[in-house]
């Protein structure tokens, strides 16, 4: 690879970020994808869009988000200076919500009435719920029938939004899975349908569309640190499943030069054990669901099942973006573990009173590892993407408790 | 060059009629039994042989091939045993063709160069990758044509007038046209549809058009064969397996006969529509 101007300036037109990335969909799928690329494009230049996006930013998902300077974790943790991103304070309880208000607004604009979406944990679900009432679109949502069990009440919260939630009892029965049924489900009905992404992966253009509707986050951050510290963050770290929160923060400072970068995958019981989630520590590029990306996967080139104690990080890819950027060492991902995970859980919760999502407590772990061997004037930020009641139940059973 | 897949078209033409293709998955329910049954299909009237590759995450395929293929891996199926199959296969049956039909993943992680070789050497004579649209032809498919495998490519009703010739352009050995927008064993096709899509296809090409999705019974197979070049059956054999097996999953004593019973009477409606020869 050649010397590099820009971070930034990625994909190329057929959807690559180095090796990774591409359109690897079946035929009946890539008019469609070819045809929303063209329309996401006008969307991008065309300033009403942009208005609308900003107006609903402010008035019904209630960005800003606060850049949140946390004082006793700093202080317990005797380093770095650590912020904290609260994407938690959206409406709906997370980052997801950003990316679903963009693509819903596209799928307005390309006269789409129906709204299939993929969920893990359900947060991507209920956002896209969630903005399906708030324009009276029909919505249909992929869940995992493990998944379904372990996150009732996001399930409920998606059907009292008027969403129709399938479990998916193929494969494995959790995210990967529920993204092959809607997938499955788009190419039956492609003439009304627009799937809703939920995170930086897929086939082109949704690695890049998704990042685009996230990178708001940011941007943010940038303003709202200058405007504290008059300067810019020195390190930065986010929890990284298929990667759209993460990606959100990183983009705007990836030709930042001083800035560190770290991505926090979920190590499960230890990437050693072969029970995790950690794509780039623990696997290899390969193809699936419509890109080249490090997954997870055996010998044969068949897709092994993720584990997580976070169901939202539960999947066996990364976004495209996030192995290029691996593989041109721009950001350092790190392995985080569902025990340690679990402390930060609880860290955050007593020290901050910010129950975070499992997924934004992988970040706060590695926050604990790296702060302290930081100078007290080195300015952290971390991406909380979303809060945690959704996880009390299944952080009382680890605990030993029950509720 | 003479093809096994271009001589068994022109063959066809010669006796003016349709071809029957039919769609086993490989190692289904376990590589010795599945391996019997490819063997027998040519007998059972099978034209052309697509051979299913099995992945974790087909995301074209409906139910019944997606069971298949689970039960395959279960079995411990690789692509290195189905290329296996096809060698053993051509041991005694240097004319039936096969297509290998699946997606990328098995092959990039087997390495394409060194699958071209194996394939080849195997006795495949053409390849049905799902994922890898015209978008992605430098991955495999041009590789593949210089090679001499034939790279089938898929249209469906989605692919309109302008993106035809895209499709068509490194398509060779036939055209598979997906008859319904949906997944493998579905909604069946309206055969008066097929015959119009097909009939426009062939305005862009020379190649045959076989089409399949959805055709389960012997006389659905007879209405779509009679607009078309070839017929696909897949799903109703994946299912004839299936309903053969006993309670822990394995063969019976039925399982290769009821295979080989329906792609007979398959084979007997296909061959019953007839056309004029050499047209």
């Amino acid at each position: 690879m050649t010397a590099l101007n820009s971070y930034r300036t990625g994909p190329d037109e057929g959807g690559h970020f180095g090796i990774h990335g591409g359109r690897f969909v079946a035929e009946t799928l890539m008019p469609l994808i070819l045809q929303l690329e063209a329309a996401y494009k006008e969307a991008k230049a065309d300033p009403a869009f942009q208005a609308q996006m900003a107006s609903d930013l402010v008035h019904y998902v209630g960005r800003p988000s606060p850049l949140y300077y946390a004082e006793r974790l700093t202080e317990h943790l005797g380093g770095a200076k650590v912020y904290l991103k609260r994407e938690e304070l959206n409406h709906t309880g997370s980052h997801k919500v950003n990316n679903v208000l963009g693509q819903i607004l596209l799928a307005r604009r390309m006269g789409k009435q129906r709204i299939i979406a993929e969920t893990g944990a359900g947060q991507h679900g209920v956002a896209t719920a969630t903005l399906c009432a708030r324009f009276g679109l029909d919505c249909v949502v992929y869940m995992g029938a493990v998944d379904v069990e372990r996150q009732k009440p996001n399930v409920f919260r998606m059907e009292m939004l008027g969403a129709k939630v399938i479990p998916v009892k193929s494969g494995s029965s959790t995210l990967k899975d529920a993204m092959n049924e809607a997938l499955r489900d788009w190419v039956t009905n492609v003439h009304d349908t627009f799937y809703c992404i939920g995170t930086v992966a897929g086939p082109h253009p949704y690695p890049s569309m998704v990042r685009d509707f996230q990178s708001i986050i940011g941007r943010e951050t940038r303003a709202q640190l200058q405007e504290v510290e008059g300067r810019g963050p020195d390190s930065l770290i986010a929890a990284v499943g298929g990667g759209s929160n993460a990606i959100g923060l990183f983009h705007e400072f990836l030709d930042d030069p001083g800035v560190e970068i770290y991505g926090v995958e979920a190590a499960g019981h230890g990437i050693a054990s072969g029970a995790h989630a950690a794509s780039i520590n623990g696997g290899r590029p390969g193809v699936l669901h419509g890109n080249r990306t490090y997954l997870l996967m055996d010998g044969d080139g068949q897709i092994t099942e993720a584990h997580s104690i976070s169901a939202g990080l539960d999947y066996p890819g990364i976004g495209p973006e996030h192995s290029w950027l691996h593989d041109i060492g721009r950001v350092k991902y790190i392995p985080c573990t569902d025990k340690e995970a679990l402390e930060a859980f609880q860290l955050c919760s007593k020290l901050e009173g910010i129950i975070p999502a499992l997924e934004s407590a992988h970040a706060i772990a590695k926050v604990m590892d790296i702060a302290p061997t930081k100078p007290r004037d080195h300015i952290m930020v971390v991406n909380l993407s979303g809060r945690g009641d959704k996880d009390i139940f299944a952080v009382a059973e680890h605990l030993g408790g029950q509720i | 060059m003479t093809t096994r897949i271009s001589a068994r078209f022109t063959d066809l033409a010669a006796q003016g009629r349709p071809g029957l293709v039919t769609f086993i998955t490989a190692g289904d329910p376990d590589t010795e039994t599945s391996l019997e049954i490819l063997r027998r299909l040519p007998a059972a009237g099978a034209d052309i042989i697509e051979l299913g590759v099995p992945f974790t995450d087909p995301m074209a395929d409906g139910p019944a091939i997606q069971a298949g293929g689970l039960r395959a891996l279960a079995a411990g199926q690789t692509l290195a045993k189905t290329l296996e199959m096809v060698r053993a296969f051509r041991e005694g049956d240097d004319a039936t063709p096969i297509v290998l039909m699946g997606y990328f993943n098995p092959i990039y992680i087997y390495g394409v160069p060194r699958f071209i070789t194996d394939a080849k050497a195997a006795g495949v004579d053409g390849l049905i990758i799902v994922d890898l649209p015209p978008e992605e032809d430098a991955e495999l498919c041009l590789p593949a044509l210089e090679a001499g495998l034939d790279f089938i490519r898929l249209a469906t009703p989605t692919t309109d007038e302008k993106r035809l010739p895209t499709v068509l352009a490194h398509t060779a050995g036939f055209v598979y046209y997906v008859s319904i927008t949906g997944i493998t064993g579905s909604a069946a096709p309206d055969a008066n549809a097929v015959g119009t899509a097909v009939a426009r296809i062939k305005q862009h090409t020379a190649l045959p058009v076989a089409v399949g999705f959805g055709v389960r019974t012997p006389a659905q197979a007879a209405a779509i064969a009679a607009g078309a070049d070839a017929v696909v059956v897949g799903s109703a054999l994946v299912e004839a397996v299936r309903k053969t097996l006993d309670q822990d999953g394995k063969a019976t004593a039925n399982t290769v006969v009821a295979v080989e019973t329906l792609v007979q009477e398959l084979a007997e409606a296909v061959r019953g529509v007839t056309r004029q020869a050499a047209e």
